[in-house]
């Protein structure tokens, strides 16, 4: 148990520590704090021109691009508000239903009219119309989803509430504040980046609707790093998932020193990327100088050249990741090992079930929600992470193709996302819809760990 | 029982084995740290015993590439964003636990929606604001540390730990007259101390070994992270000196390990996930 009071002269330590701290930075950049403060407050002052312009917008705009993306949204709303009449069995339904129909036509607008309705102008080719309505439909989510969640609460019988919920605003309104200026705000921004580009004669970029993303498709180099983040992806995920799991497995055994053995097994990731990327660079260097050549070279008489293969390149930024990682996901599965009954394992023995068998029919499944859990970390590791790695490894490297049409063998989606915006004359919009394109991996993905844990979760108390 | 001492003396060669290769590279990489720009390139590698020139390697990090100034600035740069997330996921989870507001589950909505956002994919705009807001220029301690301060992991995390806390407590604290600042610090951290560590620790960690932003942020020497001196160490000059490196590796290493260490009980508690209770 801790301590019971915060009166512990650390506790204390830790509390002054903490002022110090924010009166110093406060002090030393106060000028920057003031800058935030007035482009804040620019921002504010500009609402209502930009209420005008949207107005605006939406009275010259034709009925044939608006009705569709109206309907679509509203009937999103209606479905999902049915569905959520019927597992709730809401009587009357008839408010609900009406409230979530208007709330999906008008959410559904979100996405749409950030895309100005291009997708459903008719000359947008088939696969944007398509792709429209598929935004249009996800965007009716945004207000649908939390407004239908609130029908989910659970009857609040709890006590121990203060009063006051006007404090409650209060201590949400820093993290919220934060929130939006610094993930909602820039996350719109990467989507209107998206939908402009700059076009050969003319300098400044203009509004080019998905042009950018049907380019993408096109591009040979980002089809071949798509392919090959894809597969590192997969090979980092496999292997180290099943191989944490079997080293947590023997690491859960009741054995004397057990935690020193889990120290050792865990710290590497504690490690940097690009720590791992410049230790592994010295490990496979070319050269018998280097460790794993060296024992090539003593155990088959031969030498790879592997940061200049570019197979063995993928592999060794493999292994590197996984290096890296293996620690964190052995830690989580000792975790979970610990919380299996060990009644069920024993009753399950008594039944004459062998060791695998048990470990398949009752310990794995025990464990999915850590394995979901894993899975969405490693995957986001694999996908962004990475980027410090293949950096001090590879830097991308090496060229695959004729004269390296087809980009390097290690340029993963995040690599080339911050070659491509950053260097001069860079495609911004081009790169921000990469930035997109591999956000919705990431989104789809943990969206799924959310409903496979959903009984975990709960949106209300 | 033979047949018992006989695994487990099993299990332990296993485990002496999967640390030892688990220790490898770090083991390589330590070796390397102690010899100098010649010996590092020697065939065969010199792997026993230790070279004489860790010192040497470790001084010319801090005399040349001034990782001294690299770790202040990184460690300032880690405590402000702990301290900050910290800080505002416990008030953040008080709310969302302790009160009844209207609008409570579509404002817990929109923290909850964050978790799909990574910042990896919104640095392209933020970059643009922050030169905006010339915080790249003149105040990349801003830059590296306020973009990151709120967290959807750490409201998460304290309000399922708050909602396993007993309500009684919550109810003595207020026939006692306790205002909900009071109840924070008397009960609720208290009572939190291995959240706390192990989300504390794991955000020591990632912003210690953060490199993508801190590379396309900050342009002042003077305010380069320990990350970028582990990088700029690979890349000085034409041959890599990798006892160099190595020992740089191995230094900007050695906080987050010396940590992780440290509060590694607190950290396996505050992890265990959502054991049934």
């Amino acid at each position: 148990m801790d301590s019971p009071r915060f009166d512990r002269w650390w506790a204390r330590g830790v509390a002054l520590g903490v002022a110090a701290l924010t009166l110093y930075i406060l002090i030393t950049e106060w000028d920057g704090v003031v800058r935030l403060g007035l482009w804040l407050w620019a921002g504010l002052s500009a609402a209502p021109q930009s209420f005008a312009n949207l107005t605006n917008y939406y009275a010259v705009l034709p009925a044939a691009q608006l009705l569709p993306s109206l309907i679509i949204g509203a009937v999103v709303g209606l479905v999902l508000g049915v569905r959520a009449v019927r597992q709730r069995r809401v009587d009357p339904p008839w408010g609900v239903l009406i409230i979530s129909t208007v709330l999906g036509a008008f959410s559904g607008q979100i996405l749409t009219a950030t895309l100005q309705h291009c997708t459903y102008a008719l000359e947008a080719p088939a696969v944007e119309a398509i792709a429209g309505v598929v935004l249009t439909a996800l965007s009716a989510l945004i207000f649908v989803m939390p407004y239908l969640a609130t029908l989910n609460r659970i009857n609040p019988s709890q006590s121990g509430y203060f009063r006051r919920p006007a404090l409650a605003y209060g201590f949400l309104a820093p993290t919220l504040l934060s929130l939006f200026v610094f993930l909602y705000y820039p996350s719109i921004q990467t989507i209107l980046l998206s939908l402009n580009a700059r076009r050969f004669p003319i300098r400044t970029e203009r509004f080019v609707c998905l042009g950018n993303y049907t380019a993408l498709a096109e591009d040979v180099v980002y089809q071949s790093s798509f392919v090959t983040t894809l597969a590192i992806t997969l090979a980092i995920v496999g292997f180290s998932l099943s191989i944490a799991l079997g080293i947590a497995v023997l690491a859960s055994q009741k054995v004397r020193g057990a935690s020193i053995y889990r120290t050792f097994l865990i710290w590497p990731f504690a490690l940097s990327p690009v720590v791992t990327g410049v230790i592994f660079l010295a490990l496979f260097r070319d050269g018998q100088a280097g460790l794993v050549n060296y024992f090539l070279t003593v155990g088959f008489g031969t030498e790879l050249s592997w940061l200049r293969n570019p197979d063995l390149a993928r592999w060794v930024v493999v292994l590197a990741s996984v290096w890296n990682i293996l620690g964190f996901n052995i830690l989580f599965y000792i975790a979970g090992l610990q919380g299996v009954p060990p009644e069920l394992l024993e009753a399950a023995a008594i039944d004459g079930a062998n060791k695998p068998q048990r470990f398949f029919s009752i310990t794995f499944p025990l464990l999915s929600p850590y394995t979901f859990f894993l899975l969405v970390t490693n995957v986001t590791y694999s996908f962004y992470g990475i980027y410090g790695v293949v950096d001090a490894l590879t830097s991308g490297g090496p060229p695959v193709g004729a004269a390296g049409m087809f980009g390097g063998a290690t340029n993963v989606l995040i690599y080339k996302l911050y070659e491509d915006a950053f260097t001069p004359g860079a495609p911004i919009g081009s790169a921000a819809a990469q930035a997109i394109v591999l956000f919705i991996g990431i989104a789809a993905l943990t969206l799924l760990q959310f409903r496979f844990v959903e009984s975990r979760v709960t949106y209300a108390d | 029982m033979p047949t018992r001492t006989k695994t487990r003396w099993g299990v332990h060669a296993a485990l002496i084995v999967v640390c030892f290769v688990m220790c490898i590279p770090a083991l390589y990489a330590l070796q390397l740290a102690t010899l100098t720009f010649d010996a590092a390139f020697r065939a065969p590698p010199q792997l026993f015993p230790p070279g004489a020139d860790l010192g040497e390697n470790v001084s010319s990090l801090f005399t040349r590439l001034q990782f001294g100034g690299l770790m202040v600035n990184t460690t300032v740069v880690a405590l402000v964003v702990v301290v900050g997330k910290t800080g505002l996921s416990l008030l953040a989870g008080l709310a969302f636990v302790y009160f009844q507001f209207p609008g409570k589950t579509v404002l817990f909505f929109v923290v909850l929606l964050t978790l799909l956002m990574p910042t990896e994919i919104i640095l392209l705009p933020l970059f643009r604001m922050m030169s905006e807001l010339e915080w790249g220029r003149l105040n990349p301690r801003l830059a590296l540390t306020v973009p990151f301060l709120a967290s959807a992991t750490g409201v998460f995390l304290f309000r399922q730990h708050f909602a396993n806390i007993p309500r009684e407590l919550a109810e003595a604290a207020q026939l006692d007259g306790a205002t909900p600042s009071q109840f924070l610090l008397s009960v609720l951290i208290p009572m939190s101390w291995n959240v706390i560590g192990a989300q504390a620790l794991i955000q020591f960690i990632s912003t210690w070994n953060a490199y993508l932003w801190p590379v396309l942020i900050v342009q002042d020497s003077s305010a380069f992270v320990i990350q970028m001196g582990v990088r700029s160490a690979a890349s000085s000059g034409g041959q890599t000196d990798f006892g160099l490196l190595m020992a740089a590796g191995v230094i900007a290493s050695l906080p987050p390990l010396i940590l992780f260490v440290l509060l590694q009980r607190q950290f396996m508690n505050g992890f265990a996930l959502t054991r049934d209770k």
